[in-house]
């Protein structure tokens, strides 16, 4: 620690931050631009300009700017000197000599770090009587807007987009004061964090073109936290409503998990809340004619009906759900019993879940967060394509590379934080990141060394890695040389790292690539390293629901074929995404009774003859369990109209109507809040005890009031359903959550999981984050970032897995084809979002090209692909990184129902091609 | 003794104060036949103008519903393609039951679309017909103030103004160009 001493006062504070940082820290208001937490200075707005002294004696100073400078101890600085204020004041009047007059039509406006900067140094009158600069706008996709006008030339954009998040397609044109931020051309940003422009930008420039459309300013959201449901890492968001809509999703600072950023996925996938698929009230098909449609009917008559059903049936079958919420499962679990409890994935997916949770529950190596995987200096991943199913964790590793020259830095004795100079000492250095996969993407360009192969060889190369690391791993013993030296490469790069790093995923379907990543993680352990372990899951809540344990789905199909029961209750999950379409049609036609709990059409609501409207994510409170095997908590952010309930909660009144009669016990049926739920889930498994210590309970008050979830200066409360009723209804209840559905209520510091959005006096942009921490970049005051379920308790190396594959042999008219996730495209819900499905690319088949010579195929030719009962249209690409004999499916909603990895012959499957027309 | 001269004297005089008005000209106004004088500032009933060009300068930024101090207005910001992304309400509701009539809404609109009038006569019998809509609210005039139009001197391009022709503007900037 260091003491500086601000305008006479003294402050203790960290010696290695800069001074911008040390003084924000302790909330004194500097201004700055082009400063950010997570990128580093390099001072070229000149925005935080403050005095520094010699010594107590010094009485004239001289001006430096705060963010360039080391916050060294005792060094003595003024912020209010008047000089350096007029600096600051003149700094932001040329900004705004250019910035053209528009906040009342601009989506920034009210949350500009612009505006709040402009007050701050108090400009408040335009002196220039001279023209305004102007620039042509471009159209940059279904993401973002573009209005270059506004640019005050902070180069935040340039320096996230290239540097931070590696996006090659915007830069900066131009010279002088015509600068110009955007694309070579007109076109949709490529990267998968482009949305984080919109935050990143200081003003306008950037802005959210699916908030654009619904527009509403921050003062009139009603907000509260949300966990994303879009991929397995759970990052924090915060989820935004107004009068009944969700308006848009931004992100939540979780020093453990996503730290400033998100992806596009998380941020624009969010408006399934408001498709026009959404099922809003419960219909009932009273008779047995499948053919008949459902009637729409009230909540009491439903839940009788249904109980009706249930209380007759001879066995029921409980489906539950990786995209449902914990206690949603466990509602289910406990109505139907555990027997009856099937965990609605596929057997494969099933057995890969039970092997991590294995791996994490036997074995001495902890699982890595977000955070972890940031400060790792060395990285293996095996398997997953980490760009499409886990994208923010690609964007940690990306920040892992820098890690290793980091060394370098600190040994030239140049601040981390100062960018500028890191990045000339780092140069084109780049620490060990290792990638072995079936597929390319832009993200192979920085890795070290990468390997395309099956994923057979892939667990091979795995399994090599542990040999060479300990001699007690199983070794590979028939292995060529090159990947031989492969192996021996990335051990010596494991073996050299302070925090390595193994990453596997469950995409590729395959048990031993998992099995290798823990070989090799223990083998590490073993020598005194400290690995760290990350599997990417496939859904949101595909731990928690591992957790639960429960068979497979195909168990589910078995116990109604062999009659064992004869009415199925499905849980938020649509069974033709997970199973043939031949086996979900008789599984379904062969059952009495279909109820399917969801929030959305498809599939499978389409059979079912009870359909309960189940509340999506941000209307229901929640706890997901993300692949790290943290539980965190998401709140219901509002109330949807119509008879949509949260899923636990028709389960409980579900399990309430059944046992008027029949006396049978099921705790289920005596919740009545969400506390209720939570521990109940916390008795479940042992596991799942800490349940409780996720976020405050419905109890929690701060001076005896709840929280409020919209703002101080929400607007409206008068008129806005005036036009229905003039009685001004009260807003909703809330008894599950210390929160409330109003602007009244506690307001001052609270528990992370509680603050409704970051806004401070002073501050309405999301950059207030800052005034939420003790350490600027460090975690928020009263973090609760989630309860971590899963730690090692081994100290030893468990059994080491054995079960090294052969090597892939590409077969003679056989091809196995493997799943390839989209990052766009492969998640249920956000498809089901304007924006995202705009981005969605056209199903196709990658192969190598030998492979497309030998079916006699053309690149980018068409071909109809008969299989599984179904005929896809497919475009043929090929990839060099495919593996001969082996083919890519990509993973989009035209061919959802496929099961994947299987082999197929592709000679028979593919029935006709259609030529590329010649352009 | 003292206190009943006391009395009868001040009964007196107020009978007196009566009387004189007997023959002064009465002050009532004979409302409705006769009406007012309201200056044009006054601060009556609030409708929403068009800027001089005719369309409505209403952007839906939604300050004077923030400005408003008992939460009357509403309104829901939506874009005309057709018109390039031009700001418009999609609705705008007004609940005179709940209005005090300040003016903070006027204050705070920054394209003077919304403006309070000397008109005050708005008695309904039932307070749901105080409630404007947006057709209710929006007069074809201008109002106060004639010559404002926000968009011609906001940065943005609009269906009738392209980048660089608003008021005190250059050109768009030339990215190419490394004229100094």
């Amino acid at each position: 620690m260091a003491n500086i001493i601000v305008d006479n006062k003294s402050y203790a504070v960290d010696e290695r931050q800069n001074l911008l940082a040390a003084c924000l820290g302790h909330g004194l208001n500097v201004p700055y631009f082009c400063w950010h937490p997570a990128m580093g200075s390099v001072g070229a707005c000149r925005q935080c300009a403050v005095k520094q002294f010699k010594d107590d004696k010094d009485q004239s100073g001289r001006l430096v700017m705060s963010c360039m400078t080391p916050a060294a101890n005792g060094t003595r600085i003024s912020i209010d000197d008047p000089e350096a204020k007029a600096f600051r004041a003149s700094v932001i009047e040329w900004l705004m000599v250019n910035h053209p007059h528009d906040c009342p039509v601009c989506d920034e406006g009210g949350e500009c770090h612009l505006q709040d900067m402009t007050v701050m140094t108090g400009h408040v009158y335009r002196r220039s009587r001279f023209p305004k600069r102007t620039h042509r706008n471009q159209a940059l996709g279904p993401f973002i807007r573009h209005e270059m006008n506004r640019c005050i030339q902070c180069y935040r954009c340039v320096r996230f987009y290239r540097d931070y998040a590696g996006g090659r397609d915007l830069n900066v044109f131009g010279a002088h004061d015509a600068l110009y931020f955007g694309r070579e051309q007109d076109g949709t940003l490529e990267n998968e964090f482009s949305g984080n422009l919109v935050e990143i930008c200081p003003t306008g420039v950037f802005t959210d073109k699916t908030f654009f459309h619904h527009y509403t300013r921050k003062w009139d959201l009603q907000s509260a936290q949300s966990i994303c449901p879009h991929c397995s890492l759970g990052c924090n968001t915060t989820a935004s409503e107004r009068s009944g809509t969700l308006r848009r999703m931004t992100n939540r600072f979780n020093s453990q998990v996503n730290g400033y950023f998100l992806c596009d996925r998380g941020r624009f996938g969010y408006e399934y809340v408001n498709s026009e698929y959404r099922i809003k009230h419960p219909l009932v098909r009273s008779g047995t004619d499948r053919t008949k449609p459902r009637m729409p009917e009230d909540v009491s008559r439903t839940l009788e009906f249904a109980a009706d059903r249930l209380r007759k049936a001879c066995g029921i079958v409980g489906i539950g759900s990786p995209r449902a919420s914990l206690e949603a499962n466990v509602a289910l679990r406990g109505l139907v019993g555990p027997q009856q409890f099937y965990q609605g994935i596929d057997e494969q997916e099933r057995q890969l879940l039970f092997t991590i949770l294995n791996v994490f529950r036997t074995g001495p190596v902890p699982s890595a967060s977000l955070h972890d995987a940031e400060q790792a200096d060395a990285v293996l991943v095996l398997g997953p394509d980490l760009l499409n199913e886990a994208p923010r964790l690609a964007l940690a590793l990306l920040q892992s590379i820098r890690q290793q020259p980091m060394e370098r830095v600190d040994e030239l004795k140049i601040p981390q934080w100062d960018e500028a100079a890191v990045r000339n000492a780092v140069q084109n250095r780049r620490g060990p990141l290792f990638m072995a996969g079936h597929r390319q993407t832009w993200l192979h360009e920085y890795t070290t060394d990468h390997y395309f192969a099956a994923p057979d060889d892939v667990a091979r190369l795995g399994f090599a890695v542990a040999g060479s690391i300990g001699p007690e791993a199983p070794t590979v013993p028939d292995l060529s040389s090159d990947v031989r030296d492969l192996a021996q490469r990335i051990a010596d790069a494991l073996m050299h790292a302070q925090r390595p790093l193994i990453i596997a995923g469950t995409g590729s379907g395959s048990q031993a690539t998992l099995e290798a990543a823990a070989n090799v993680a223990w083998a590490l352990h073993q020598q005194g390293k400290h690995p760290r372990l990350n599997f990417v899951l496939p859904e949101a809540n595909s731990a928690g629901l591992a957790l639960l344990g429960g068979g497979s789905l195909n168990d589910a199909f078995d116990a109604i074929r062999q009659g064992k029961a004869d009415t199925v209750i499905v849980l938020e999950n649509d069974l033709y995404r997970r199973a043939d379409q031949a086996n979900v049609n008789a599984f379904l036609d062969k059952a009495q009774t279909v109820m399917v709990i969801d929030s959305l059409e498809h599939r499978t609501t389409a059979h079912a003859d009870v359909i309960l409207p189940a509340a999506t994510g941000p209307e229901s409170n929640g706890t997901f369990v993300n692949q790290e095997g943290r539980a965190q908590r998401f709140y219901q952010v509002f109330v949807q109209n119509g008879g949509v309930k949260e899923s636990w909660r028709w389960l409980s009144d579900l399990a309430r109507a059944t046992s008027q009669d029949v006396e049978r016990e099921s705790r289920v049926a005596t919740w009545r809040t969400f506390d209720d739920a939570v521990s109940a889930t916390a008795m479940v498994a042992p596991e799942l005890a800490r349940m409780g210590e996720v976020a405050p309970s419905a109890s929690f008050r701060l001076v005896g009031q709840k929280i409020p979830r919209q703002s101080e200066r929400c607007s409206g409360r008068t008129s806005l359903v005036s036009h229905l009723t003039m009685h001004e209804p009260p807003p909703p209840a809330d008894q599950d959550s210390p929160l409330a559905f109003t602007m009244e209520g506690y307001r001052g510091p609270l528990p992370s999981p509680l603050i409704s959005q970051f806004w401070t006096p002073g501050w309405n942009s999301i950059q207030a984050v800052n005034t939420y921490q003790n350490e600027v970049g460090g975690p928020l005051r009263d973090e609760m970032p989630g309860v971590r379920l899963l730690e090692p308790v081994a100290t030893k190396a468990p059994a080491w897995f054995t079960s090294i594959p052969h090597a892939f042999q590409p077969a003679s008219r056989q091809w196995l084809l493997l799943p390839l996730s989209a990052v766009f495209g492969s998640d249920e819900l956000s498809n089901r979002s304007p924006a995202i499905a705009e981005r969605i690319a056209k199903p196709f088949l990658s192969l190598h090209p030998s492979d497309g010579a030998r079916l006699s195929l053309e690149n980018h030719s068409t071909i109809d692909l008969a299989w599984q009962g179904t005929t896809y249209s497919l475009a043929v690409h090929f990839e060099p990184s495919t593996p001969v004999g082996m083919g890519g499916l990509s993973l989009v909603p035209e061919v959802s129902g496929v099961r994947v990895p299987a082999w197929i012959d592709l000679f028979e499957a593919i029935k006709t091609e259609r030529k590329r027309r010649a352009a | 003794m003292t206190n009943t001269w006391i009395y009868a004297r001040n009964l007196v005089i107020g009978l007196w104060v009566v009387f004189k008005r007997t023959f002064s000209t009465p002050v009532t106004v004979q409302y409705p036949e006769e009406r007012p004088y309201l200056p044009p500032r006054w601060r009556g009933r609030i409708v929403l103008t068009r800027d001089p060009d005719g369309e409505e300068r209403c952007v839906a930024c939604y300050l004077c519903s923030a400005a408003c101090p008992v939460d009357c207005i509403a309104l829901q910001a939506a874009d005309r393609p057709e018109a390039h992304d031009r700001r418009y309400p999609e609705f705008f509701r007004i609940n005179f039951s709940r209005c005090i009539y300040c003016g903070m809404c006027e204050e705070a609109c920054p394209t003077n679309a919304i403006q309070l009038i000397p008109d005050f006569e708005q008695s309904e019998y039932a307070r749901r017909n105080l409630v404007y809509e947006k057709e209710d609210l929006l007069i074809s005039g201008t109002g106060k103030y004639h010559d404002y139009n926000f968009y011609r001197v906001a940065g943005v391009k609009t269906c009738d103004k392209d980048k660089g022709q608003g008021a005190n503007e250059f050109p768009p900037v030339d990215v190419k160009s490394l004229m100094p």
